[in-house]
Order: C-alpha cells, then sequence, then structure tokens
C-alpha cells in the first residue's frame, strides 16, 4: 500500500511538472494557428515589409510597429544599461552596508511597481514635461524612451549586482596591490570579468522594454505610421495589439494575433540568446 | 572595504588620476538618480492622489459618477486567491519533482528547466493572447474571471518554481537522511520534514506572485474584461484594481480617481515588497 501511494505521488510530481512544458506547447501551438493563416492570406512581405496600417483598407504592414519596437527599446537601453551597471557597481563596490539596507529593498520595489502605474507618472509627469521643455506633442518616442529606461532598470541592476559580486574578491585586490586606484580596479578587472552576466543583464532588459505594453501605450502616442523623429508619437508591437483587439473582427483580429506572433518570435529569439550567454558564463 | 583611507588620502589619490575621480562621480550620479527617481514617483503620486482618497471611491457600487474601486479591489482578491489556488500546488510539486526526484543529467529535466525559463521571459501581453484565444474563445468561457486567473497561473508559475526549487536546494541533506534513518518514506521526508523547513522561502516566492498578480494589466483586458462590478460568478467578467486604473486614465474624465487608484496600488505593492524581504530577513537570520 505504502509503495503504491509512493510511486503514485511520483508521477503526480512528474505530471506537475510538465505542466509549463504543456503551457509552452499550447501557447506556442494556438498564437501560430491562429496568426499563421492571416500572415499568409495578406503575404509575408506585405505584412511585415508593409509601411502602411489600414485596417478599414484591408492594408496590414507592421513594419511602422516592428521599428517602433526596435527604437522605443533601443532608446530605453541607451537610457538605461549605463545607469543601471553604474548603480550595480555601486551596491556591489561603493555602497556601505548600512545604506545598502535600505537601498536593496528600494530598488526591488522599483521592479515591483506595476507597469501601469509607470504609465500614469509618464503621462502625468513625462509627457507635459516633454511638450513644454523639449517641444513635439509630448507623446513621443522619446518620452517612451526615457520611461521604458527607468522600467528596466531593476532587471538591469539586479543581474549585473549578482554578476559583479561573482568575480571573486582577489581579481579586485590583485590590482589594487598592483597601485591601481578603487575605480580602475573595477572597472578594468572586475567589470570584465563580469562581462558575460552584464551582457545577460542588457539581454533580459531588451526582452522587458520589446514586451512592456502598458506604460508605452499611456505615452507614446500610438500613431501607426512610420516613426520619423524622436519627438514624435510612435506604436509598438504591443500596443497594436492592445490598441485595436477590442473590436477588431476577421482578418483584422488575426492579423492583431499575427502581430503578437511576431512579437513571440521576437522574444523567443531574446530568450534562447540570454540562456546562450548565461550558460556560457556559467561554463 | 578592504583598504580603509582618510579622505584626505583619498582625495590625493583622486588628484593623481582625474579619470577615476570621474568614474567615481558617474557611479554616485547614477546612484542618486536611480533613488531620486522612485523617490519622486512615490512622493509625486501620494501627494497628487492622497487628497482624492474619499469613502465615495469605497463605495459598494460603481457608478459612472463615483468611479469607485471597491468593486474592482473585490474582483482583484477573488483573482489573486484564484490564480494561487491553481498555480501554487503546481508550482510546488513541480519543483519537488526537479529537486527530489529527478536524476541528474535526465533529459526531460532539462526540457522542463528550459520551458520555465522560456515562460518567464514571456511578456504578458502574450499572455494575454494566449488566453484570449485559448480560455475565452476555444474553451468558450467568455470574458471572466475564471479565464483570467487561469492565464495569471500561467504567468506567476515560473516564479513559483523558481523560488520553491531555491528553497528546497537550500534545505540540508542530513534533514533528509535522518528522516530515512528514522525509517520514513520519500512521502513522508518531503511532506513532514523538507517542505515545512522551507516554507519561508516558498512563502516569500508566493507573496512575489501575488505582486505580479495585483500589478498585472495587459493579461486582463482581453480574458477577464472590463466589467464595472464586481462579480461573484467566476464565469462573469470583473476588472481588477490595474485594470480599473488603466480604464480610469484612458478615459480622461476621472484623472482624480486615477490618481487615488494609482496611491492604492503603490501602498500594496509596498506593503507586499515589505513583507517579502521581512521574510527574506528571517531566512537569512535562520541561516546564520
Amino acid at each position: 500500500m505504502r509503495k503504491y501511494k509512493e510511486s503514485l505521488m511520483k508521477y503526480v510530481f512528474l505530471l506537475a511538472a510538465c505542466i509549463s512544458i504543456l503551457a509552452v506547447v499550447l501557447i506556442c501551438y494556438f498564437l501560430f494557428v491562429n496568426g499563421i493563416p492571416a500572415i499568409k492570406e495578406i503575404g509575408v512581405t506585405d505584412f511585415i515589409f508593409g509601411k502602411v496600417w489600414k485596417p478599414s483598407l484591408n492594408k496590414y504592414g507592421i513594419l511602422p510597429m516592428i521599428l517602433g519596437s526596435i527604437y522605443v527599446t533601443a532608446g530605453a537601453i541607451i537610457v538605461g544599461v549605463p545607469i543601471g551597471i553604474l548603480m550595480a557597481v555601486f551596491m556591489a563596490k561603493y555602497c556601505p552596508k548600512k545604506l545598502y539596507r535600505f537601498i536593496k529593498p528600494a530598488v526591488d520595489l522599483l521592479a515591483g511597481i506595476p507597469s501601469i502605474v509607470y504609465g500614469f507618472f509618464g503621462l502625468v509627469v513625462m509627457v507635459p514635461f516633454i511638450r513644454e521643455n523639449v517641444g513635439g506633442q509630448g507623446y513621443s518616442m522619446l518620452t517612451a524612451s526615457l520611461l521604458l529606461g527607468i522600467m528596466i532598470l531593476p532587471t538591469i541592476i539586479g543581474v549585473s549586482e549578482a554578476a559583479i559580486r561573482a568575480v571573486p574578491d582577489s581579481y579586485y585586490e590583485g590590482a589594487l596591490a598592483l597601485g591601481a586606484t578603487h575605480e580602475r580596479s573595477i572597472f578594468k578587472t572586475v567589470l570584465p570579468a563580469a562581462k558575460s552576466g552584464i551582457f545577460a543583464a542588457v539581454v533580459l532588459g531588451v526582452g522587458r522594454a520589446v514586451g512592456e505594453t502598458m506604460a508605452v501605450i499611456m505615452i507614446a502616442g500610438n500613431q501607426p505610421i512610420m516613426p520619423k523623429s524622436i519627438y514624435e508619437g510612435v506604436r509598438t508591437l504591443t500596443s497594436n495589439i492592445v490598441m485595436e483587439m477590442g473590436y477588431a473582427t476577421d482578418l483584422h483580429r488575426e492579423a492583431l494575433i499575427a502581430t503578437g506572433v511576431v512579437l513571440f518570435v521576437f522574444i523567443l529569439i531574446i530568450n534562447i540568446s540570454f540562456s546562450l550567454i548565461k550558460r556560457r558564463g556559467e561554463k | 572595504m578592504i583598504n580603509k583611507a582618510t579622505i584626505k588620502q583619498k582625495l590625493n589619490v583622486y588628484k593623481k588620476h582625474p579619470l577615476s575621480l570621474l568614474m567615481c562621480l558617474l557611479v554616485l550620479v547614477s546612484a542618486i538618480i536611480t533613488i531620486s527617481v522612485l523617490g519622486f514617483l512615490i512622493v509625486y503620486i501620494l501627494v497628487h492622489g492622497i487628497p482624492y482618497l474619499n469613502l465615495d471611491l469605497f463605495a459598494w457600487k460603481y457608478t459612472s459618477t463615483n468611479a469607485s474601486m471597491m468593486p474592482a479591489i473585490i474582483n482583484t482578491l477573488i483573482m489573486t486567491v484564484l490564480s494561487l489556488i491553481i498555480s501554487v500546488p503546481l508550482g510546488i510539486f513541480s519543483a519537488i519533482y526537479l529537486v527530489e526526484y529527478a536524476k541528474k543529467g535526465n533529459k526531460l529535466v532539462s526540457i522542463i528547466r528550459l520551458t520555465t525559463e522560456t515562460l518567464a521571459g514571456i511578456p504578458s501581453i502574450i499572455y494575454g493572447l494566449f488566453g484570449m484565444i485559448f480560455f475565452v474563445t476555444t474553451l468558450k468561457w467568455g470574458y471572466s474571471i475564471m479565464a483570467g486567473a487561469f492565464t495569471l497561473a500561467i504567468m506567476v508559475l515560473p516564479t513559483i518554481i523558481r523560488t520553491t526549487e531555491e528553497a528546497l536546494i537550500s534545505v540540508p541533506d542530513s534533514y533528509r537522511e535522518g528522516s530515512y534513518g528514522l525509517g520514513a518514506g520519500k512521502l513522508r521526508t518531503i511532506f513532514r520534514i523538507v517542505l515545512p523547513s522551507a516554507v519561508p522561502g516558498i512563502a516569500s516566492g508566493i507573496i512575489l506572485a501575488i505582486g505580479r498578480i495585483v500589478g498585472e494589466t495587459a493579461a486582463l483586458i482581453y480574458t477577464a474584461g472590463t466589467a464595472t462590478e464586481a462579480t461573484g460568478n467566476l464565469f462573469g467578467s470583473g476588472r481588477t484594481l490595474s485594470v480599473h486604473m488603466y480604464s480610469l486614465s484612458r478615459e480622461g474624465i476621472h484623472v482624480n480617481q486615477a490618481y487615488a487608484t494609482a496611491v492604492v496600488l503603490l501602498l500594496l505593492v509596498m506593503a507586499i515588497n515589505t513583507v517579502s524581504s521581512l521574510i527574506a530577513k528571517s531566512i537569512t537570520k535562520n541561516r546564520q
């Protein structure tokens, strides 16, 4: 009886463990089955490289949104990566222990704030600020990049800090003993040794920025046109889905799901490169 | 700090190495920027939102004039409990398999690890799309709390699996050996010895998951829908607090109420974070 129960529970655990496989398979299957026919009907090149998105005229080109996502993400990286890495250096190598007890929860809180609150903050603070001090409508690629740069900070800080801390102290001490300053030791010996971890942090940050939806939709303007300048509005792949899914039918709806498929493929590529980098770093 | 130097000595060093001084300043500036952005965001929302918090906002019934968030709060509660009921047992069982049963180098295990990592990286809007296609349309549940809860359960699954795994791994093997030595079976050892000592770690994972569920918007708009009522019916549509806030700020009529909702959300998240860091602290203390 006991033996029977033991082996039964083993299979129950195994079954539970397989749920994540099942989930990934289901997500892939349902996204692709619902999205691919639309891409076929519109035509792969017309869909991915089409410059016009006008569902009322049966024109479904998502190039503006692909570029929008890429530009906004690039902006977020420019804003977030330098600050994030330097902050990670501060937390690992500068911060006194007493201060660390306050800073660490603060960074965790930065990660925990819902994206809708970030978006609201962007809407009521950053959009008017950009409009009055920089120019344009305020709902712009610039605003979105700045806000996303802030939002990916905790990701980049967390992963890079862990990478910096994983470097043996002897590296740092050795550099000091050779007469290098505190900064030189950190930036010339510790950071290069933590390179792959920091790179993984950046890739993870890219994933966050590409997938962010609610914050971007509130501040980016969402015009489905080719992005021209950083002061003008932009629509990303994610916001395209949320903006129109509510009333879309037939081919329009499928085209939106297909937009999700393109986004999903982007994310998968980013994920795979992240785990490859991480694995190489562990070796 | 390994090199304890006086401030004067440090300044002398920096005089000789201007580049080092520059890097030091950059590091400090980044730290100040990060902390002040967070401080500004919290203070701004609290200062502008707290004056609008009033009893009308917590009225039991939502009307277009009071824009009450009470139904949304109730929905958030139901959604959180329901998602956890689905995801916590699955997540814990799955971690038990990975840590206690799986043999090293097992192919299935590496596939499970890979898929869990993949799930962790998928953005919430993709979960929302999948939930809409699968639960809402294919299973014909319609926009419902149930569809939303299942979608969120899949979303937080990797968080729970990962934290439980870490908690189980950190339980010393001597506990297990002691239990086997006394004649307990594997199952008994897991449920009576290993799981109880891993509880704090598992709890911090669950709290992290609660934080994600409370703050989630994109995965819910097209699964649980945006109905303003508190629904007792699990197959009825209902908006959570985050979705409520999104609708308010998009309509643009209830901006004050949106501020107040932001305050409530922010306070909730801060409370959740405090609890999880308290638990984390107690874990490290116990280990020492």
